[in-house]
């Protein structure tokens, strides 16, 4: 496993990827194996806990994109939660909450998704 | 008297953009800029770099000039690739990237000019300088 995976779970049928270190190419790539991997599985719901990310790249981020528009085919969702505020920033220039969601909280995601 | 400047000369190597914001945290703290300024220069700073080496060739080196004002912080990118021509660069948009056949990256330049104050490029055949400038906010 990437070392940039520190945990994967599974709550009310949605998995829980927590994420440690620098979200580029290949953090995003880490990501999206999982994702895809769960979705052949028939999984369609993703929360991505980014506490311990503090930086990101747009080459990660657009690695996000790509996953949201797999999961778009299924219906599926995705969405994150514990993002430091320039994370939630880029995300936000780059338009990634027009097309899934930024929690809180585990709870509040767990809920909402 | 001469401002400060701090200059570092990257290899085209993964990951060394993450120098670079190291240099520029030091940087921040030493010019009292909030939290979120120093994060948004870092953040600037990693696409400029990351634009820098993909034009670069693999034996270039990204050189990176932090000017020290008064009321601002000018960071200069200076890479030594094809160089590009501004005027065709589209602002990106994900609605026409979702669903559709578009590459999903190209958003470097974009999250420049949202995250910094004011942004110039020069760039020719022998490279392209990025001029970054965030002010101080008191």
């Amino acid at each position: 496993m990437n070392t940039f995976i520190k945990s994967t779970k599974e709550a009310n049928q949605i998995v829980i990827i927590e994420t440690d270190g620098y979200l580029n190419n290949e953090g995003g790539e880490a990501i999206s194996a999982i994702c895809y991997e769960k979705m052949k599985l028939g999984q369609k719901k993703f929360l991505i806990n980014m506490a311990g990310t503090k930086v990101v790249n747009s080459i990660g981020v657009s690695i996000i994109i790509e996953i949201i528009e797999k999961l778009q085919e299924v219906t599926g969702k995705i969405g994150y939660y514990n993002l430091a505020p320039i994370v939630s920033k880029t995300f936000n220039i780059m338009g990634l909450t027009k097309y899934s969601t930024v929690f809180n909280s585990e709870e509040e995601a767990l809920s909402n998704l | 008297m001469k401002k400060p400047t701090v200059e570092l000369r990257l290899p085209i190597i993964p990951n060394m953009e993450l120098i670079a914001t190291q240099t520029a945290e030091v940087i921040a703290r030493h010019m009292n800029l909030t939290e979120d300024q120093s994060a948004e220069i870092s953040m600037a700073l990693i696409e400029a770099c990351i634009n820098a080496f993909e034009h670069s060739k693999a034996d270039n080196n990204v050189f990176i000039n932090f000017l020290i004002e008064d009321d601002s912080l000018i960071i200069k990118v200076i890479d030594q690739g094809l160089g590009f021509d501004k005027t065709k660069v589209e602002i990106p948009k994900i609605e026409n990237k979702i669903g559709k056949d578009e590459r999903k990256r190209g958003w470097g330049l974009h999250l420049i000019q949202e995250l910094m104050d004011s942004v110039e490029f020069e760039s020719n055949s022998d490279g392209t300088t990025v001029t970054m400038k965030k002010n101080i906010k008191q």
